[in-house]
Parts: C-alpha cells; sequence; structure tokens
C-alpha cells in the first residue's frame, strides 16, 4: 500500500491553490480529507504527480449565515457539519444525513465538499443536497461561479466542478422548522449505502404544504424523487397518502446490481425506505 | 529460610480474572512486529501477480523494472528455478490424493489470480512496489474452472474447465467414513429406507459460503542470512513447523535454521501456513546474501492468503416418526483452490466427526471429495471443518424439529447423549469424555427467557407483524485440543500433537516458562503465568512466559485447533511438578528433615508438625549457589515436559439466538443472544469471554455478512473491505454469556478448548433464527450471508434466496486525473422528473 512517488504542495490561499492547479493541471488531485483519494494512491489505482492539500486554507472552513443561506467551508469536516447548531437548526437534514456518513475516524478527517465533489453516488451527502437545492460556489482562474444542485452532479464521480477549479462553498437554503430524516440502508454499519433516502417535509396544519425527497444509490448521481414530491405535496400528512406517493420513489431510477443487491431489489427498498422517512419526519421525529 | 507462607485458596490464580499482562505493548503497538524489524543492509521486497485466474505466461519482460531506481534483483520462476524450493501438503487424506506441484512462483502457468510470477527486490518497500509496476508478463488465458459443482464434474472429454489441465481431473481426493464399515454403528442406506416407508426423512443441500480470515496484522517475513544460522522471522502462527517444512524443503539443515514468530496480529488459522512469500523471502536472501523483507499489502492479503470454508453439503437425515433419529448421511464438496495448502484436504475431514455431534445416530455415512479450482487455495479458520460440521448438523435438526411440529429444543434433547451417559463412543468413533448438555440448556433456556420469547413471537405472528421474530438454536459440541498423535497418524497427518514445555527457576527466584505453543493474541502469556503460579506457588508477577522462537523454544507444534492450553498447558503442568520433584530433596537436605516428612503447599516446603519450611524460590537460589547440595544432586531445578493428549478435548453449550427479520427490506437484526458453553475448567474467566465475544461474532458474520466472491473469470470480486464485509462492535449485540463446568478428563486441569467454539457454535443458531421467523411464510432455508437481498427474495417465493450479483460497485474513481477519467460501465442517469 505504497503510493507512487508525488510531488506535495500546500497552498495557504484560495489564490495559491488555484495557481497550483493552473500549472499542474492534469497531473495534480486536489486533496481535501483524503478519505477516498490515498486510499486509491496506496492501491496505485491513480497515481497524480502533484496532490495539492487544501487543509490549509483557512478560508474554506467553517460555517455561517448570510440572509436566507446558509454557507459551509467545503473544507469543514463532516463532524463540524453535523454537530453544528445553525445547520441543525435551518439544514437539520444535513445533520441528520451527516450523522450516517462512514464511521467517527472517517467523519472527523473526511469533508462535506471534498464527499460532494468525489461524487460517488453511494455518498451521503448528495441526496441531501438535491433535496434541499444546495448551490455551489466554485472557484476558478477567471472568478467564481455558482452551480445549482440540480446541475452540479454530472454522472458517476463527475461534478460541474473542473479540472482547473476548486469547489469553495456549500450554499444551503434556509428551511427552519422543516421536518427531515436520512433514511440509510446498509448491512454493516460503516458501509456506503446501498439505498438511502434523505426527505425534508413543510407542514401546514395535516397538509403536506411542501415535499423534497432525494435519492442516494438510485443511479449514477443522486436524484430527487419528483414523482414522490409531486404525490405527496397538498396531500393530508397520513399514512395512506404517504405510502401512495412513496410508491413512486422508484420512478426513473436507474441503481446499480452489486453484491449488496439488484437493481430491482433496490427500487423496492427505495419504496419501503421513502415510505419510512417521510413517517419518521412527519411524525417530528426531528423535527 | 521462613516460616509457612499460607496463601489462602481466595488467592489462587486458576478461575481469577487477569487483566492480559501482553496487551499494553499489543494495543500501543510499542513491540516487534515482523514489520518493525529492520536489520542493517536489508532489502525489500516486491511481488509481481497475476490478474488472471489461469493462464499460460508466455513472457516476463524484467528488463525495465531492473533499471528501475534502487532495484537489487528482479527474478522470475524459471530463474530462480529450484532455488525456490516447492510447498508442501502436510495432510494427503488419501493415498492417491492428486496434489498439483506447488512451487512458490509459478513457472510456466497460473492457476490463480494472485499467484506470484516475478520478485523484486530493491533498497526500499517504495522503490521495490515501484518496479514491480514496470515488470511486463504476458499472459496467455486459459478456461478457469471456478464454480465448485462444475469443476467437480469437468473432465478432459466433456471439455470443463482444468485447474491443472495436466492432471487431467479436478477431483484430488475422496475420503470416506461409514459406520457400518467402522463396526462404529449400522448401514445408513437401510437406516433411510426404513424411514421412507415409515418415519421421516429430511434431505437439504446447504453452502457454506467461502470466507476470508482477514487478521489485523498482514502478513510479513524477514529473513537474515548472515550470521551462521539463517534466521526467519514470519508473522505465523507455526514457527515450529515453519522451521522443520523449510529444512525438509530447501536443503538447510534443520540446525542451521532458526524461526522467529515475534508478536504476531491474529491469525484465525489464516496464519497456519507455509506460504510463497515465506519461501521467496528466503530464497532471495540467500541468493543476494543480504536481510530482505516482505510485507503484504492488505489487498494481497485477501487474494492469496488462505481462505476459508467454502463446501457444498448435501444432507440426508433419518427419523421415526417420534423424532428418534436413525441416520445420517453426508456428501461434500470441498473446494480447495488452486492448491492443496499445509492441512487442506484435512479440513473437511475434521468436520467427518462432527456431523453426528451431540447425537445418538446409529448409522452414519461421510463422504467428501474435494476439488480443485482456479481460486484462492483454502486451509484452516477458526473451526476448520467443525463449524461446517455443527452449520449441517443443526440445521437439520432444526428443519427435523419443523417437520415433527415440534419445538427445536426437544427433537434435540431426545437424541443428545445423557449425562449419565458418558463417556460415550460416538457412531464416529470418538470418545467422549464427558459433558452435560441438560444443564447447559436448562441454564441458557433461563437467560435467554425462552418461553417469553417465544409468546412474543407468536403474537407478533398472528398480528402480521411486518417484524418477525426468529429464535434459533445450537447445541453444539467440538472437537479440539490438537491432537492425539496416534489418531493424527491414523488419519496420515503429516506430524504428531503433542506439546512441550520448560519451567526454569532463576537464581533471584523468578521463573521462566517456556512453551512450543505459539500465541498470536489469545493470551498465553497471562494463562500460563497464572497455570505456573499456582502450580509452583509463586506470584503471577514472578512468571515469564517465553515462546516463538525456536532458539528459546527448541521444541512446540504451534498453535491452532485451540489447543494451547490443553495440550500445552498440561505439558506446563508436567513440567512445573517435575521442578518441584527435583527441589523437594534439595529442601529436605536444607531442612536437615527427611524427603518423606515435606509437603509442598503455597510454594513452600515445610515439614510435616514443625514450623520449618522453605520456599521453592528460597530453594532456586540455594540451587544456583551449589553450595550445600545433597551429595551427587545436580545443581539445577530446570524440567522439560512433552505431553501427548491421549483424546481430543470437547467443549459443547447452548446457544440461544433471537433476531428480528424485517419482511419488508430482509434486514436481520440481533435481538438477543445467549451462549452457555462448557469449556470445562476456566483458567481465567476475563480471557475465555473475550474468546467466546469474538468467536461468536465471528461466526455471526458468517452467517450474516463475510463471503468472498467470485466473478466467473476467477477475480476476487470482495476484494477489499469495501465489498468483504467485516462487522464492528457497531453492528453488534451485547451477548449473555455463562458457563456450566464439566471438567475435562483428558487432562488434569480438566480444561477444554475455547478459541474456535463461539464460531463454531453460533452461525447455524443465527440462521435457524432467520428461518424461523419466515417458516410461516413457506421459508424453509436461506443461503449464507443472509444478505437482506437473499432474505426478502426468499420470502417473496424464491427458494432460498438465491446467489449473489458477481460485481462490485466502484468507490473509488481510477486513473487519470481529476474529472476527465472514463468510468466503467457508467450511463447517463435522469432522476425522476428532473
Amino acid at each position: 500500500m505504497i503510493p507512487a512517488a508525488f510531488d506535495y504542495v500546500a497552498p495557504t490561499t484560495l489564490e495559491e491553490a488555484l495557481a497550483a492547479l493552473g500549472e499542474h493541471g492534469d497531473d495534480a488531485k486536489l486533496l481535501a480529507g483524503g478519505q477516498s483519494l490515498l486510499p486509491v494512491m496506496r492501491m496505485r489505482l491513480n497515481a497524480p504527480e502533484w496532490v495539492i492539500d487544501l487543509g490549509r486554507i483557512e478560508s474554506l472552513r467553517g460555517i455561517r449565515e448570510e440572509g436566507d443561506e446558509l454557507v459551509i467551508g467545503a473544507m469543514t469536516p463532516h463532524a463540524v457539519v453535523g454537530e453544528d447548531p445553525l445547520v441543525a437548526q435551518h439544514a437539520r437534514l444535513l445533520t441528520d444525513a451527516e450523522a450516517e456518513v462512514a464511521d467517527a475516524q472517517i467523519r472527523h478527517r473526511g469533508t462535506i465538499g471534498g464527499a460532494l465533489v468525489h461524487a460517488d453516488p453511494a455518498g451521503d451527502l448528495g441526496a441531501p443536497a438535491r433535496a434541499l437545492d444546495a448551490r455551489f460556489v466554485i472557484a476558478g482562474a477567471g472568478g467564481t461561479r455558482t452551480v445549482a444542485a440540480d446541475e452540479f452532479f454530472l454522472d458517476l464521480f463527475e461534478t460541474a466542478v473542473g479540472e482547473d477549479e476548486i469547489l469553495t462553498e456549500i450554499r444551503v437554503p434556509k428551511r427552519t422548522g422543516w421536518r427531515t430524516h436520512y433514511e440509510k440502508f446498509v448491512r454493516v454499519k460503516h458501509q456506503w449505502s446501498i439505498v438511502a433516502v434523505a426527505v425534508a417535509v413543510r407542514l401546514e396544519g395535516d397538509t403536506v404544504a411542501e415535499a423534497r425527497v432525494g435519492l442516494t444509490n438510485m443511479g449514477n448521481t443522486p436524484l430527487r424523487a419528483r414523482g414522490v414530491e409531486e404525490a405527496l405535496t397538498g396531500r393530508p400528512a397520513t399514512e395512506e397518502s404517504v405510502a401512495a406517493a412513496a410508491a413512486r420513489a422508484s420512478e426513473g431510477t436507474a441503481p446499480p446490481s452489486d453484491l449488496n443487491g439488484d437493481a430491482a431489489y433496490r427500487s423496492h427498498l427505495a419504496q419501503v425506505l421513502t415510505r419510512r422517512a417521510l413517517m419518521t419526519a412527519i411524525s417530528g421525529g426531528t423535527a | 529460610m521462613t516460616t509457612v507462607d499460607d496463601r489462602s485458596v481466595a488467592e489462587a490464580e486458576i478461575g481469577r480474572d487477569r487483566r492480559r499482562k501482553e496487551d499494553a505493548r499489543l494495543i500501543t503497538g510499542r513491540t516487534r512486529w515482523t514489520d518493525n524489524i529492520t536489520l542493517t543492509g536489508m532489502v525489500h521486497l516486491a511481488m509481481v501477480r497475476s490478474p488472471f485466474a489461469h493462464a499460460r505466461v508466455t513472457g516476463i519482460d524484467t528488463a525495465a523494472a531492473k533499471q528501475s531506481a534502487g532495484v537489487v534483483a528482479v527474478l522470475t520462476g524459471p530463474e530462480l528455478g529450484e532455488e525456490m524450493g516447492v510447498l508442501i501438503n502436510a495432510w494427503p487424506i488419501t493415498p492417491d490424493q492428486v496434489t498439483p506441484v506447488h512451487t512458490p512462483m509459478a513457472v510456466d502457468r497460473v492457476a490463480f489470480a494472485g499467484e506470484i510470477v516475478a520478485v523484486v527486490a530493491a533498497r526500499s518497500a517504495a522503490e521495490a512496489r515501484d518496479a514491480a509496476e514496470l515488470v511486463d508478463v504476458d499472459y496467455e488465458e486459459l478456461p478457469a474452472a471456478v464454480d465448485l459443482k462444475e469443476a467437480a464434474a469437468a473432465t478432459p472429454e466433456n471439455g470443463g474447465a482444468l485447474a491443472h489441465p495436466d492432471l487431467g481431473t479436478n477431483k484430488s481426493a475422496l475420503w470416506i467414513f461409514d459406520s457400518a464399515e467402522a463396526g462404529t454403528g449400522s448401514d445408513v442406506e437401510e437406516a433411510i429406507a426404513r424411514a421412507r416407508t415409515d418415519g421421516v426423512v429430511i434431505e437439504r443441500e446447504f453452502r457454506q459460503q467461502r470466507l476470508i480470515p482477514a487478521f489485523m496484522e498482514p502478513r510479513s517475513t524477514v529473513v537474515d542470512p548472515t550470521g551462521e544460522q539463517l534466521t526467519v522471522w514470519s508473522a505465523t502462527q507455526i514457527p515450529h513447523v515453519l522451521r522443520f517444512a523449510m529444512a525438509a524443503t530447501l536443503g538447510i539443515p534443520e540446525s542451521k535454521l532458526r524461526v522467529i514468530a515475534p508478536d504476531v496480529g491474529g491469525g484465525f488459522g489464516g496464519k497456519l501456513q507455509l506460504t510463497p512469500e515465506e519461501w521467496l523471502t528466503v530464497a532471495l536472501a540467500r541468493r543476494l546474501g543480504k536481510p530482505v523483507k516482505y510485507t503484504e499489502t492488505r489487498s494481497e492479503s485477501l487474494m492469496s492468503a488462505h481462505h476459508g470454508r467454502d463446501q457444498w453439503q448435501k444432507l440426508t437425515l433419518s427419523a421415526t416418526k417420534d423424532g428418534t433419529v436413525t441416520g445420517l448421511k453426508v456428501e461434500l464438496l470441498a473446494d480447495l483452490g488452486a492448491y492443496v495448502a499445509i492441512v487442506g484436504g484435512g479440513v473437511p475431514v475434521l468436520g467427518a466427526f462432527m456431523f453426528n455431534a451431540i447425537y445418538k445416530f446409529p448409522a452414519y455415512h461421510f463422504a467428501c471429495q474435494t476439488v480443485l479450482t482456479n481460486k484462492t487455495w483454502t486451509d484452516a479458520y477458526r473451526g476448520a471443518g467443525r463449524p461446517e460440521a455443527t452449520f449441517g448438523i443443526e440445521r437439520m435438526m432444526d428443519e427435523l424439529a419443523a417437520e415433527l411440529g415440534v419445538d427445536p429444543l426437544e427433537v434435540r434433547e431426545k437424541n443428545w447423549i445423557k449425562h449419565e451417559e458418558f463417556p460415550f463412543t460416538t457412531v464416529a468413533g470418538l470418545e467422549y469424555d464427558s459433558g452435560h448438555y441438560e444443564a447447559a440448556t436448562e441454564r441458557a433456556k433461563e437467560l435467554f427467557e425462552y418461553d417469553d420469547l417465544r409468546s412474543e413471537q407468536r403474537r407478533r405472528r398472528e398480528s402480521g407483524d411486518p417484524v418477525q421474530l426468529g429464535i434459533g438454536v445450537s447445541t453444539f459440541t467440538e472437537m479440539c485440543g490438537l491432537a492425539p498423535s496416534r489418531v493424527l497418524g491414523s488419519l496420515d497427518y503429516g506430524a504428531g500433537g503433542w506439546e512441550s514445555a520448560q519451567v526454569r527457576m532463576l537464581a533471584t527466584g523468578t521463573v521462566e516458562v517456556v512453551t512450543g505453543a505459539s500465541a498470536h493474541g489469545q493470551g498465553h502469556e497471562t494463562a500460563f503465568s497464572q497455570i505456573v503460579a499456582d502450580r509452583l506457588g509463586v506470584p503471577f508477577e514472578d512468571v515469564e512466559v517465553l515462546h516463538g522462537d525456536t532458539q528459546v523454544a527448541p521444541k512446540g507444534l504451534d498453535t491452532y485447533g485451540s489447543r494451547s492450553l490443553v495440550v500445552g498447558g498440561e505439558a506446563l503442568v508436567k513440567a512445573s511438578d517435575k521442578v518441584i520433584e527435583k527441589a523437594k530433596p534439595v529442601a529436605a537436605h536444607l531442612l536437615e528433615a527427611s524427603v518423606e516428612d515435606l509437603e509442598f503447599r503455597a510454594g513452600t516446603f515445610s515439614v510435616r508438625g514443625t514450623e520449618a519450611g522453605i520456599s521453592i524460590q528460597d530453594v532456586a537460589g540455594a540451587v544456583f549457589a551449589a553450595h550445600n547440595l545433597p551429595d551427587g544432586m545436580e545443581p539445577s531445578l530446570d524440567s522439560d515436559a512433552t505431553y501427548d493428549p491421549v483424546n481430543f478435548s470437547y467443549p459443547h453449550g447452548t446457544h440461544l439466538c433471537a433476531v428480528e427479520v424485517d419482511t419488508e427490506t430482509g434486514q436481520v437484526r440481533m435481538r438477543k443472544y445467549v451462549a452457555c458453553d462448557d469449556v470445562g475448567t476456566i483458567i481465567n474467566p476475563l480471557i475465555v469471554s473475550g474468546q467466546v465475544h469474538g468467536g461468536l461474532v465471528q461466526g455471526i458474520a458468517q452467517a450474516l455478512w463475510e463471503e468472498a466472491v467470485f466473478d466467473e473469470s476467477g477475480t476476487l470480486v470482495s476484494g477489499s473491505f469495501v465489498d468483504y464485509l467485516l462487522p464492528t462492535a457497531a453492528d453488534t449485540i451485547s451477548f449473555d454469556l455463562d458457563h456450566t463446568v464439566t471438567p475435562s478428563l483428558t487432562n488434569s486441569l480438566g480444561t477444554k478448548g475455547v478459541g474456535e467454539a463461539g464460531t463454531i457454535a453460533s452461525t447455524p443458531a443465527v440462521v435457524n433464527a432467520v428461518v424461523d421467523a419466515l417458516r410461516p411464510l413457506g421459508v424453509e432455508d436461506v443461503t449464507m450471508p443472509c444478505t437482506p437481498q437473499r432474505v426478502w427474495q426468499a420470502i417473496h417465493g424464491a427458494g432460498s434466496g438465491g446467489s449473489t450479483p458477481g460485481a462490485a460497485m466502484p468507490h473509488f474513481e481510477s486513473g487519470g486525473a481529476a474529472g476527465n477519467q472514463e468510468q466503467p460501465g457508467a450511463s447517463s442517469t435522469e432522476g425522476a422528473g428532473q
């Protein structure tokens, strides 16, 4: 488990990091928490000539409020996001999902931005980010641009972040008072999601005023279960209407088949887990 | 001279919860693991391994690798030739066993994915790895024998793939035991025929999936050829066996070989092996004349260190209508992988003696066909043959109970050996010396609150609860403490089963204990210190246990098969007793008394009826000085003993498991697990609990999580811990443990082995519980591991849940730089209504 030789640079500002990226381009890899990159390098599945460590750039860490949004620095560790009171108050779904990421050691090393840019469809942050309509701030040599969650995830391990760009912030619209739940299905606790469902609902009395549902590992990217959202919006927050809506969870998905289950089983799971996630959220478990 | 130090019984070391004295260094890593060893001028090896399961090697270009920085040598199989020696199978189970020649490195053909084709030596481990990447090997793929059943059926005539085409068959050996022929019982075919007309016949086929031992410390070997002796450090369970085998196959006189197993990080049988990597490290050290180190990566460990289990079991059980068993017929196919490993084919044969378990079968037939395939070789893995057998019979007893509509404990009680029937000679020909199945079962039921859980199960069934409750039973026994040498000889095993010990009294009164058992995490240093401290009456802290170095512990047969305590521990007792006997005349001489008037108690020789006494530690000092010894007395108390057991030990117990099965998802959750084990006299309850806890988790993991999966081309798909699912503490529940104590009659301490019991017992308890939960839904088996998908499919009428899809989901992008790589199998997916 010895990686191929590489050169290492640890810039302290975003500008320096972008300059290093511009200089080494194709031959460089950005190191965030290293929870996916380092194993890949050690197994020699990837051998970048340069590793640019973002760990010393203070401006990429931290969580703050900005108007109607929460702004989460891309280099903020999972554990920090998971324990943050602002996140718990305004984007509870992220709190729920962060608690389910891998194990405690990985949550302390791995970062929210690193996980999102890695874009493993079985990762736990993509579905909540899509369900919450997060926006992604991407810095490049020419300045920054902001990409909506729907346009961020392009394919397996592929996002809108270009080779010469760096994800700097995740901006999450505040959804204060929404009821949320992240239902993750695994065989052993530290495993990647076989399927997971992220839900956030806003109730008005006994009616579901708004519903947002994201799916983990039901395709090459995190997905929105818009069929479920449509079926539930404006309906009574009852078991019957939830079950009817959840039955649409696998519409339009293309789940993988692997050692943990085939596509048909995953489609079935998505429906069961969506129903359970919605009922848990509605009953106020994590309001 | 001192007065009598009357240590109270409360201070007895045996039975005391001593914290393990070795743990501080093992846990902190401030110790000598093999990979921590660095010698002057040492070079490092990296292996080039075949990615193909079966291929002809048509060319190897090592030119670029030889030019790479720091490289000292690059060698291939043909280049090393006879210098690399050959690996041996120590247990040919039949005289006509078909055994492929196994060289440490392929010469012209590879027979499994992971086989070594070239070895690189370089100044640093990183340089060796870099150069290994530059070795260019040309392969011509051959058809691979992957599936066990297909491999068993393949012949040159039907065109089936042969693992070794030159052998003309994949069948290695057929081993048969028949109770009618052996005179231990009657004819099983008659029993089955009778039951077909007037009784019950249960026929089932079970899959024992392939498992990977997954010890914590990867294997590592360091060889130093620079002295008069060749010194080998290796992360092995078997330093003594390794020394013998190297001497026998490498042309090195045994006296010129020193083998050291320093602290070893687990094995579970996985380090009970003579490995190609060890042989190659020796060969390179001898050729280069320099110290050489090789440490495997985790990926290499998973693909090339031996695997375990991997059987198909066809079982036929006959019984009368009242549930009395009348016969058991066992037909096994066992997958050897590409080569016959050191114990290889012998592992399923150990199971031959255990399928009948604790039950009084009057007729028994066992046949095992071992089969060569183009997969990683298989050998001992915690339990080795006995978990497979116990799974088979305990599943069958539950099936019999279900067929008869009675409680599974009732059908067991009807058939088990009663306490008063011991010693009992079984239909497989073993004599069980002691046991008390009634007591262990009674206690387990009580702890489990069996009747309450059965009531809850009824309620959930009646209400159609989506979460069903299942209760699984396993009333296991096993044979361990390997082993009486005569029995091993009768089975054509290549060695005996004795164990050696030495007790040395040092001048200052402390004690060095040498054992031929070779600990790799079990806690021997602590438990053996307790035994000797009690026997000699010296403080626990004064006892030092030495092991794992053929120069320090010159004789031994190492650690496997739960043998260290029951065989090695007994040798210690005998050596300690000899020390006392040698000390006695010295004590008498010093006390100016006659030997007949002395008694030895709590470490002190005293003259009966007087206050005069001397401690054995003071006697040791006097013997060291040798100023005043009896005439003709040699100035040494040191004593050796070698103990050959007369029988195996037979731990047993009753395990009860409750699981909740989510019928909507197929997810199985542990609810309660009770284990009441009888491991005879317990030396250290804390260590025993640790062994039982760890064993249980390993057995539960076979039931629910672990499986080594190969794809059709013979590539190990579960080749990392992303896909080979080892459980952690987060996946288990707190177990309820208790013990009954029925001392073994075959050793003086009354101990039975405990290292494997938990693993042997727990797998069927869990699967029985899963099936029990679902039986009203028409389910009568779920293939292991009982994945959620398999359970769900079983509920929905797809038999036992079918096979595992043969692919692993990639979780790591590979090749290229950020963002621009092509992903295999990637396709554009749009979510619902996006």
